[in-house]
């Protein structure tokens, strides 16, 4: 058991998650305390030891599923489901009508030990897994099992069922509404139940640590923006809102508490009545800190679009903390879009203005450093003021045309500062067509910003 | 210290007379602090029932609750204990006007417990029955301040330079709450148990509002339920909490309203969302049945 956790607690630091010796000893003591056959106790048990983070819990779940799956696999998996695969290819059509309305009830119902048992009959009858296969994360196996499965017409099938039922005299759109989401839920929570038995199989067939090793995904701190998949930016979104508010609070608190203020004669000498004159504990006046204010200037190409939105939603969601945010983006052209984000309260919404309105292109449409940056600082250049910290966000990847670093020169001269964000790992600065080194000796700071995590440790310098 | 509570289905049993209905994770946990006797974490969005996680334990032990409201500016003499200067000040205008006085007497007496103020840390510390010590709200310390806590949350003891050591005679439960607004610190986290508290799945929140919301039928409680769900999955600014569901439900049972349907829900939005973009965004949402 202490093998297994030990191993447990390495494939989790291998993740990025920074477990000590202590938590792992925590654990271990733990372990002693719970009955090891009550999977969710010893699930919770090593969750509340080892995972200090809310955001690391979906990564401890996929290797405790990888982990500790073995035991259970071989006790409730190996047993039946085999039998029925022997009488599946009997009578196939049989079979498959039963899995049919087997799915249905499941569906309606609801009930989670209905969904983890048709998980399992499903897997060993669609999912072809087969002995001589190379190492794989499974997701052809949840692919082919799904399809098989059609449980999008299941959904249908119950979606036109319900509405014939509700059809009647009191028909209510909002139980409807209510029927319809969690029948889409049970129906993700299926998806999940046959995901995890496809890995329980193919870690009894290949042994945990291979697995692990495929299944290793960054945890959602550390994922490129750049390169982020759909379900991957999906996750980012999520993170954004907490990172929002904890940089905001942050933020603040440091403004509030940076030096203390001028000595407050008035209330000291008031407050030294209370010990007989004697002025035990002086009293000083808050400080006024000035907020500063920031301009981003982002490139919202193709390329680096991905990271110019979550950098521009970031710093939008703090606003508060600045007397004042603008917001230009470019390409080749450049334009405002301060506005675009004021009404609109999500980041979809304001994304897809700025698409829609902006003008963004002023000739062919690929990034063009020198001439947005020029034309910016023709356009807005009398604005910038000794209080404009100006956050430039870009590859610096400039198709081969002319960097005209005189542009930026000259925003730094004329604002507090000047920093640019660079979404490229910094190896890859200078490299091809990327002019990084020419705009960097005019930058108060250029930064590296591949991740949430580095984006929020920026943000917390600016400051 | 495990055979206080038994066993993990004991806790949960526990829990429930006392009118908290936890989770696996929830009772395992608790169990666990009890068993291992280290401080619980509890961290999730405002109105997840992570306070009253730990006035439930209390009650459910026949523990006194002490409290520690922590805030920004929190420092060791509002946390741990104080020196009481004026009751000192007296004292030595006392010992010098009665003439005569020894100097070093005096001073002797001035840092003895007499003049000591137990602040909710070291009252924690030195009670001799039982206790549940509360840390709400830790995330609104400054990092610098939380270093306060480490003593007494690791070896439950506090160090007062005149005085010496003041080691705990029974080992408080301790409960610390955060609602996330920062990180906090590895030290800190590394000494507890964690444990995040999100909105509760449909089956427990239904069990919830049946139980603190006297007179509802099953039916309702139901519907309740599942029309909090369904607004959770909208991406708001505030979702609903449990303490606005609870609202909702006894709002619902004044108004002897026993069917939720779509007008009825709109009418009571308000007290389930309070921002006013939550409450637009609620309404267009549920007015067109979902289907966007």
């Amino acid at each position: 058991m202490l093998a297994a956790l030990a191993g447990f607690v390495d494939e989790l630091r291998a993740l990025g998650m920074a477990v000590s010796l202590s938590e792992h000893l925590d654990a271990a003591e733990a372990l002693t305390h719970v009955p090891l056959d009550d999977r969710d106790a010893f699930k919770a048990a090593l969750a509340t030891t080892l995972v200090k983070q809310a955001g690391h819990r979906s990564a401890f779940d996929t290797v405790f599923d990888v982990w500790f799956s073995l035991g259970l696999a071989e006790a409730v998996g190996d047993g039946s489901p085999d039998d029925e695969a022997g009488a599946g290819s009997g009578n196939s059509d049989a079979g498959g009508d039963d899995l049919a309305r087997r799915l249905d009830e499941a569906l309606a119902s609801g009930d989670p030990a209905a969904l983890a048992e048709l998980a399992r009959t499903a897997v060993t009858r669609h999912a072809g897994l087969r002995a001589d296969r190379r190492l794989g994360t499974g997701s052809f196996e949840l692919y082919q099992t799904l399809r098989q499965l059609d449980l999008d017409g299941a959904l249908a099938r119950l979606a036109r069922a319900s509405f014939g039922e509700d059809d009647g005299d009191d028909f209510d759109p909002l139980a409807a509404r209510l029927a319809r989401e969690e029948r889409g839920e049970r129906a993700t929570r299926l998806r999940s139940e046959i995901e995890s038995e496809i890995r329980r199989r193919l870690v009894a067939e290949q042994g945990a640590l291979a697995m692990a090793q495929v299944l290793r995904r960054p945890l959602p701190a550390d994922i490129e923006l750049v390169h982020a998949s759909r379900d991957e930016l999906a996750e980012l979104r999520r993170c954004l809102a907490p990172l929002a508010r904890a940089l905001a609070a942050r933020l603040a608190r440091r403004r509030r508490h940076r030096r203390r203020g001028r000595l407050d004669v008035r209330a000291t000498v008031r407050h030294s009545l209370s010990s007989g004159g004697v002025p035990v504990e002086p009293r000083f006046r808050r400080p006024q800190v000035a907020k500063p204010e920031i301009w981003v200037v982002a490139d919202v190409s193709g390329s680096v679009a991905a990271f110019a939105r979550f950098t521009l939603a970031l710093v939008h969601a703090i606003s508060g903390q600045f007397s004042a945010v603008r917001s230009f983006v470019f390409v080749d052209g450049v334009d405002e879009v301060s506005c675009l984000f004021e009404g609109a309260d999500d980041l979809d919404t304001a994304v897809r203005r700025i698409n829609a309105e902006a003008e963004v292109v002023a000739g062919e449409g690929h990034s063009d450093y020198g001439a947005a940056l020029g034309a910016f600082w023709v356009r807005y250049g009398t604005d910038v003021g000794p209080r404009t910290t100006v956050l430039v966000l870009g590859d610096a990847r400039s198709n081969y045309h002319p960097a005209e670093p005189w542009a930026v020169a000259e925003l730094a001269r004329a604002a507090r500062h000047v920093y640019w964000l660079n979404p490229e790992p910094r190896a890859y600065w200078d490299s091809g067509d990327s002019v990084m080194g020419e705009y960097a000796p005019h930058c108060d700071g250029v930064f590296e910003c591949r991740n949430l995590r580095q984006l929020g440790r920026f943000v917390e310098v600016l400051t | 210290m495990g055979e206080r509570f038994g066993d993990i289905g004991a806790v949960r049993a526990a829990l429930a007379a006392a009118g908290y209905l936890a989770d696996d994770a929830i009772a395992t946990t608790v169990y666990l602090a009890e068993a291992l006797a280290k401080p619980v974490l509890v961290e999730g969005p405002a109105g997840t029932g992570k306070t009253e996680l730990a006035k439930s334990v209390a009650a459910m032990t026949g523990a006194r609750l002490i409290r520690l409201q922590c805030y920004e500016g929190l420092d060791e003499s509002r946390a741990l204990y104080e020196w009481d200067y004026r009751k000192q000040l007296l004292h030595i205008q006392a010992g010098t006007t009665a003439a005569g006085g020894d100097g070093d007497d005096v001073e002797d007496e001035l840092f003895s417990e007499r003049f000591l103020l137990s602040r909710p840390l070291l009252e924690a510390i030195r009670s001799p029955d039982a206790v549940v010590l509360l840390v709400d709200e830790v995330d609104r310390l400054e990092a610098e301040t939380e270093a306060l806590l480490l003593e007494v949350l690791s070896d439950y003891q506090v160090s007062i330079p005149e005085l010496g050591t003041v080691v705990a005679t029974r080992i408080p439960l301790v409960f610390l709450t955060s609602n996330n607004t920062r990180e906090l610190s590895e030290a800190l986290k590394r000494r507890c148990l964690f444990l995040p508290l999100d909105y509760p799945d449909l089956e427990r929140e239904r069990a919830i509002v049946m139980a603190k919301v006297p007179g509802i039928t099953e039916r309702l409680a139901e519907q309740v339920a599942r029309v909090v769900r369904s607004l959770r999955a909208l991406d708001l600014h505030k979702p609903p909490s449990v303490s606005e569901t609870l609202d909702w439900a006894r709002t619902l049972v004044l108004l002897s309203i026993d069917h939720v349907d779509l007008d009825r829900a709109r009418d009571t939005l308000p007290l389930l969302l309070k921002h006013r973009a939550d409450l637009a965004k609620a309404t267009k949402s549920l007015s067109a049945g979902g289907i966007d």
